[in-house]
């Protein structure tokens, strides 16, 4: 690790413990938002930054973590096994999706995940007599930690840091394993891969399983931070807006769905001085990110950088072409 | 089938409806051989090398490596019985760098899923994946993207990518194809040199006749589905039968 990655590491953690300080509830809530959202984010960034495969149902993955947590802790269940059952539930479930829905690849894995999507939102509005149906669950509890309570927004808000952090440790962990490479491997030439040994089915339907649960995780901060859900929170909209953080914020770059969920999270309330164009500027922003830089923000970033950079040619190029 | 038998392919046959593409293919692969699989184009060649690497299933006959079937063998199972390829196609990972690309080919074959996870970023492999690019001689493009090299350059590390697990066959779907002269030496040379030094199997499949018979210690010949040859270089050279296939007579 660079020097220059350390300090960004080191004041990336300073300015997440120094934002929400003398903020109003509302901004704290927005940032609370923001952190979960990149989990789920970074989810969706492994499946398809770094495998390669779309998927359209992080929303509903994200629900199906909300209401595990939230009918768990209303049964008095604390939140710690709570979200266990969420992301076991979700890795379990998308492991169910995937591996069928893994035979087809690109637009048609994408509608095949849509679908899901549609289905779980069907379940989670028509079973009202587990979900509540329409109503939704009210009251979810916030958890406790012995002698430290999150039900104010503070402590809330570094409860979700702390998750934050402890996730995007876990994720850098594996990005920097062999099995972050496979995952590339996969993104870049599948064929290949499963050539060199690489059990390319097994590898993609974890890489699928891994993504859904790290959406379950979100949904478990996200029921209660909210301490209220409904089955019209985890629709479609929602599984594009996550799918928009991680194109806009850079696919297949660490931290290209943090800035991407920042982005779409942050942005819209950063512009609403503007009174009633805040969502038209907010649309061109992200369109002029995506028409100059398709790889996003951090895309975008390592252009201006390399434009700073003096060029260096290769030797062997230097040479002439010897080979 | 003898003891130091590698690869045998016993009476192979792939029809696609009327058209035999492979009819009747019979041969073995001594350990250590460079065997050369050559013909015009629409001979079977390479749907024999699909059969023998499981991507189509024959008619009838089977393919065996080390005595063992690899009837219904995934391609990442076949990696693991020691058979190791290369595409016609460069076949690298393009974002990743060379040593990436090295130790990619090799990881798979070191320790389980679980240890994969856990352990070091590298499988222990940097060192074995330095001297490999030492040996193809593109040590001074270690940390290069391999989608910027020359395309000389990636066909050879398409070459090392195929030996870093230890295979004790592999197999060149087209070695020589789009590769300038220069190269073309280089490349022939460290394939000698890789076979002499650990004994490692090869079956090429090639168009460029020079480079088949300067490579390879035996050619088989397939036309039309069948093989009409098979023998040494200089044998073959002189075929007439092989002549009047090449020439249409």
């Amino acid at each position: 690790m660079t020097a220059l990655r350390i300090l960004f590491l080191f004041a990336f953690g300073i300015a997440l413990f120094i934002a929400p300080m003398g903020q109003g509830n509302y901004i704290i809530y927005v940032l609370c938002s923001w952190l979960i959202f990149s989990i789920s984010a970074m989810g969706l960034n492994l499946t398809l930054g770094y495998a390669g495969q779309i998927s359209l149902a992080q929303a509903a993955f994200m629900g199906i973590g909300a209401y595990i947590t939230a009918l768990l802790t209303m049964a008095g269940v604390h939140w710690i096994f709570a979200v266990f059952c969420s992301i076991s539930a979700s890795f379990v479930i998308g492991l169910a999706l995937g591996y069928p829905a893994l035979r087809v690849q690109h637009h048609f894995l994408a509608f095949v995940t849509l679908a899901f999507n549609t289905l779980v939102f069907l379940v989670l509005r028509n079973e009202d007599w587990l979900t509540g149906g329409s109503l939704g669950l009210v009251g979810i509890p916030r958890p406790e930690f012995g002698p430290f309570n999150t039900m104010m927004q503070l402590p809330f808000y570094y409860f979700v840091v702390v998750c934050f952090l402890i996730t995007a440790a876990a994720m850098a962990w594996m990005l920097h394993s062999p099995w972050g490479r496979a995952f590339k491997a996969l993104r870049e030439n599948p064929i290949r891969a499963n050539s060199l040994g690489l059990n390319t089915t097994r590898m993609t339907l974890l890489a699928f399983a891994i993504g859904s649960a790290m959406g379950g995780l979100a949904g478990a901060l996200q029921a209660p931070l909210v301490q209220f859900i409904e089955p019209g929170s985890f629709t479609l909209i929602l599984s594009l807006k996550i799918l928009l953080m991680v194109i806009v914020g850079g696919s297949g770059y660490f931290f290209g769905p943090i800035l991407g969920a920042g982005l779409v999270v942050l942005l819209p309330e950063m512009l609403r001085f503007t009174d009633g164009y805040y969502l038209i500027i907010y649309a061109l922003l992200v369109l002029v990110v995506m028409i100059f830089s398709p790889q996003g923000l951090i895309g975008l970033g390592q252009k201006l950088l390399a434009s700073f950079k003096p060029q260096e040619e290769r030797g062997d190029l230097k040479q002439g072409a010897q080979l | 089938m003898q003891a130091n038998t590698v690869l045998s392919v016993q009476d192979i046959n792939k029809h696609f409806g009327p058209i035999r593409a492979v009819n009747g293919v019979t041969f073995e692969v001594e350990k250590g051989e460079i065997l050369g699989l050559i013909g015009p184009n629409g001979s079977g060649k390479s749907t024999l090398f699909n059969c023998i690497l499981g991507q189509l299933t024959p008619t009838s006959g089977g393919v065996q490596i080390n005595g063992k079937s690899v009837a219904g063998a995934q391609a990442h199972e076949l990696s693991k019985m020691g058979v190791g390829r290369t595409f016609q196609q460069l076949s690298v990972f393009p974002e990743m760098t060379v040593i990436e690309n090295i130790i990619m080919a090799g990881q798979e074959h070191h320790g389980t899923m679980l240890t994969r996870l856990f352990g070091k970023s590298d499988a222990g492999l940097t060192g074995e994946a330095e001297k490999m690019i030492e040996f193809f001689r593109l040590g001074h493009l270690r940390d290069e993207k391999a989608g910027a090299l020359s395309y000389g350059q990636q066909k050879l590390l398409d070459a090392a990518m195929a030996f870093m697990a230890g295979p004790e066959i592999v197999l060149l779907d087209e070695p020589a194809g789009g590769v300038n002269l220069t190269m073309l030496q280089y490349l022939k040379e460290r394939l000698i040199t890789y076979n002499r030094e650990h004994g490692t199997t090869f079956v090429v499949i090639e168009h460029n006749m020079e480079f088949v018979m300067s490579l390879c210690t035996r050619i088989i010949v397939l036309a039309e589905g069948q093989i009409i040859a098979e023998g040494a270089p200089e044998d073959i050279r002189s075929n007439q039968q092989v002549i009047d296939a090449y020439l249409g007579g």
